[in-house]
């Protein structure tokens, strides 16, 4: 804690996923060697503390002065003589004793201020709460040790009455934890449900809330000792401890006044506060892989991998791709890891063809594996995809095996449009600039051609005043023009390919008319090709020529939209059909 | 913009005015036992009382806290009970050493934090994991520890630098430099990994944005993906993480400065605490409430000011 503890705690400020039973957690850590070590070596401590007077070879205070400033491992003092004439090892197995104390005490403060305030915090809500969050975030703001030496001079050498105190600075982070757990229960259905049951509201609050915050603070209570530990320490080191009784801190301060007299005898006090506030941390990190680890996905080995792309069955020998054929993606296959060492499909041997000037519809709900094909075409799949199989062939090379030709197609020509306007925009950039990066990465244009030649395609996507929204940021215009500033984008180094996901979903309807229309014009002006991905038949309907119905990682359908509108083949297009659309509304 | 800027530095000299008047009134809030700590046990009744009468301990304690925002308004933090020294001048004698010090180890830390954490980020694998390793344990370990094994083994296993001790630059600008090079190392190894491991964190998330791939998606290299948007964006999360790492380095600066001997604030605020000379106690804590208040100010204004949402409009 280089740090003031108070600011370095981690946020573990996520409520959890319920914790799992408690033996459960115990045998899930132990499987964790470093975990299994920092308990290992937190017990040894522990027993050491409370059987101090046993084990110690001396007492604290016995002196024989032929040891004076022993060094390590050359006399009967064991870790050597201090400068008095004691002996270290045992001064620090009985220091050990005030550790332990000033453990208990700083976590007793903390959780007990903690909780309490942040259960009548938010369980109360209003003023109390704005002046005790005012507080608590005051409180994080400073720094503790500052404030711990300041009331040396009210306090004294009480390094118990330190350590609670320091137990109350670091309380706010237990607070914050509990309001937002309180916060957010208050308003969930099951407390207004006690409410009518007739149970008193206390314990409502200490039922629901405990249970839901005990996993998160007894990680904190990790983060929480390891600090207060090194504080205390760094107390005693500074002199500010009890100099009658022996304290790791005072232990090593002593040792280091003697350095040059004694290397050694600040080892063993320095590696003890050492060992043990990284055990603390190690333990609590464990503890929150172990009670939080919902999220965490490990990549695949390569031999997991590896099993992954065997147990794919190889297509046997493929048409080749069509002579007109603009783009052809092959039996593709993509997956993602599933937490347990194996693979989740999400494509499943996907293929289809799209030809110059086709609007290629790529129709399923969400979940069907439709974005993950238009990514794999774009090679944009997110990092931890796995392609299993297949071929993506554009132009005679193939994008999925040949990484520096998907990089040379994409932008130049491949291009993207995609669903969400505003996200997909860089935020901290002018509209003009963000536009200009991506030409000149493909065109060789100097900064007044790219400039002209994108005023001259905003104008031609539809937006009034070119010059204008050229210099303004993302957050300065409408939804629709972004979404028009993103097609510029697309069409800007002239590709013949563009993957649209979603282009007009996050539109409004009368927005989403005129931009199906410009896309369709540009078609019509460019010959471009399209493969448009859609939850929407009114869109496929109203643009598309050609449609895929994707289900469940696999195109079960692919006709032109005409027939596919009057004569679906498969029950699952057929459902599709009738839940979606109104019969008038078929072309 | 402006009314931002004057919203926080409202709350700012609040929060200023609210730690020192609580700590004042804690630590000069009795008197006679103050006077009492001057003179020591053996000390006759009478000649506490007089001593007390003399430095105005035995004011209410508000009536003291008054007195003392007097001074303050006219550039004075009072006296030092032993020397009668004013605590201004000797605040300004200390304050360079902490201030170098710290400023070192933050341009450091943002520097090293924005290679190692984006390089963490872009590439993974094993910078990735050595960081983490590095992170939890310079978080677990103190820094004073960490102080007390370089001087074992740097300084005096190896004789590479001096131990402790502070050289005056205007004296011998080598030594001097020499002088700080272990205790800014110690404060950095304790502080770097986490720093560098939150700005990993949070060029990661920009990474995963829509825009960015977007940006991709027009053929622009990951390269100037990385330095000409994501680190623009990841501005202002760095610039909180620095922040609050600066703040939580003070504490370590303080035990830092007493391992190495430097002549700087904590070692000031630690001397005068043990002698009980309360007046330089208070202004050293006046001291480290305006170094947070200060950082947390300019942190949120150039952070917003980062941010063209709320620099336009």
């Amino acid at each position: 804690m280089s740090a003031d503890p108070v600011a370095l705690i981690p946020d573990v400020e996520r409520p959890a996923q319920a914790p799992a039973p408690k033996e459960h957690v115990l045998r899930r850590l132990a499987r964790d060697p470093l975990a299994l070590i920092s308990m290992v070596y937190l017990a040894i401590i522990v027993v050491v503390g409370l059987g101090a007077p046993l084990l110690a070879p001396h007492s604290p205070n016995h002196v024989d002065l032929t040891l004076t400033n022993a060094a390590p491992f050359t006399s009967e003092f064991l870790l050597g003589g201090d400068a008095s004439g004691r002996d270290i090892l045992s001064r620090l197995l009985w220091a050990t004793r005030g550790t332990l104390l000033a453990c208990v005490v700083v976590l007793v403060v903390s959780t007990v201020v903690g909780v309490v305030g942040g259960l009548l915090a938010g369980y109360f809500q209003g003023r109390a709460e704005t002046v005790a969050s005012w507080v608590s975030d005051a409180i994080m703001a400073l720094p503790g040790i500052v404030l711990l030496i300041a009331l040396y001079t009210v306090i004294g050498p009480s390094i118990i009455t330190a350590m609670a105190v320091f137990g109350l600075l670091i309380a706010p982070s237990n607070f914050r934890l509990v309001r937002a757990v309180v916060a957010g229960m208050r308003n969930e259905l099951y407390v207004d449900a006690a409410k009518v049951s007739g149970l008193p509201d206390w314990r409502i609050i200490f039922r629901h809330v405990l249970l839901a915050v005990r996993a998160p603070i007894i990680i904190q209570s990790g983060f929480v000792l390891a600090a207060g530990i090194g504080i205390q320490a760094g107390l005693e080191f500074l002199g500010l401890g009890d100099p009658r009784t022996p304290s790791w801190g005072g232990i090593l301060q002593q040792s280091f006044t003697t350095i040059y007299l004694n290397r050694g005898a600040v080892v063993a006090p320095a590696l003890l506060v050492c060992f043990t506030t990284l055990a603390f941390v190690l333990l609590a990190n464990a503890l929150r892989d172990v009670l939080q680890s919902g999220s965490r996905h490990r990549p695949l080995t390569s031999r997991q991998l590896a099993a992954a792309r065997a147990s794919v069955v190889t297509p046997e020998a493929e048409p080749g791709p069509a002579d007109d054929a603009l783009l052809t993606v092959r039996s593709l296959r993509i997956g993602y890891p599933d937490g347990a060492g194996g693979v989740r499909q999400v494509v499943s041997g996907v293929g289809l063809s799209v030809r110059r000037g086709e609007i290629h519809g790529l129709v399923g709900e969400s979940g069907s594996g439709k974005s993950q094909t238009a990514f794999a075409v774009l090679g944009l799949l997110p990092k931890d995809a796995i392609v299993l199989g297949g071929s993506v062939l554009f132009d005679g090379a193939d994008l999925l095996a040949d990484r520096d030709a998907a990089r040379a197609a994409r932008g130049a020509r491949i291009a993207y449009v995609p669903q969400e306007p505003m996200s997909n925009l860089d935020p901290t950039i002018t509209i003009g600039r963000q536009l200009t990066a991506g030409l000149r990465a493909v065109r060789r244009l100097s900064k007044r051609e790219a400039r002209e030649h994108l005023l001259r395609l905003l104008g031609r996507v539809g937006i009034a005043d070119p010059e204008t929204v050229f210099d303004l940021y993302p957050h300065q215009i409408s939804g629709g023009m972004a979404q028009r500033v993103l097609i510029t984008g697309a069409i800007a180094g002239d590709p013949d390919l563009i993957v649209a996901d979603e282009p007009t979903t996050a539109l409004d309807v009368t927005v989403q008319a005129d931009v199906l229309e410009l896309l369709r014009e540009l078609r019509d002006e460019r010959g471009l090709g399209m493969v448009l991905v859609t939850h929407d038949l009114g869109v496929v309907a109203d643009i598309c020529d050609t449609v895929s119905v994707m289900h469940d990682g696999e195109i079960v359908e692919c006709q032109p939209v005409r027939a596919l509108f009057t004569s679906p083949r498969e029950p699952y297009t057929r459902e599709l059909l009738s839940s979606a659309l109104d019969p008038e509304e078929m072309p | 913009m402006i009314v931002y800027t004057l919203r926080r530095l409202g709350s700012a000299l609040l929060l200023t005015a609210v730690v020192t008047c609580a700590t004042f009134l804690l630590i000069f809030r009795d008197g006679p036992s103050i006077a009492r700590a001057i003179l020591g046990e053996q000390a006759t009744q009478e000649t506490v009382d007089a001593r007390a009468v003399e430095l105005g301990l035995d004011q209410p304690v508000f009536s003291q806290y008054w007195q003392w925002l007097r001074d303050l308004s006219g550039g004075s933090l009072g006296h030092s009970f032993f020397t009668g020294e004013d605590v201004t001048s000797m605040l300004a004698t200390r304050v360079p050493v902490t201030l170098i010090i710290t400023g070192v180890v933050v341009l450091l830390m943002g520097l090293i934090s924005v290679l190692v954490g984006t390089a963490a980020a872009v590439k993974g694998g094993w910078i990735d994991r050595v960081l983490q390793f590095f992170a939890v344990l310079g978080s677990a370990v103190p820094a004073f520890i960490v102080a007390v094994l370089l001087v074992l083994t740097v300084a005096v296993g190896w004789g590479l630098l001096p131990a402790t001790g502070y050289v005056q630059p205007e004296r011998d600008l080598g030594g001097w430099a020499r002088s700080l090079v272990l205790p800014v190392l110690a404060i950095l190894i304790g502080s770097v990994g986490s720093a560098a491991q939150q700005f990993r964190g949070a060029v990661s998330d920009i990474l995963q944005q829509d825009f960015v791939r977007t940006l991709r998606s027009r053929g622009i290299g990951e390269g100037r993906i990385v330095f000409g948007h994501v680190l623009r964006s990841a501005a202002a999360p760095g610039l909180t993480i620095l922040g609050l790492q600066t703040i939580g380095m003070l504490g370590g600066v303080v035990l830092i400065e007493r391992v190495f001997a430097l002549p700087g604030i904590g070692d000031l605020a630690v001397e005068m605490a043990l002698r009980a000379d309360i007046p330089v106690v208070m202004g050293c804590v006046l001291f480290a409430v305006l170094v947070v208040v200060v950082v947390n100010l300019v942190t949120d204004v150039v952070g917003a000011w980062l941010n063209p949402k709320v620099r336009i409009s």
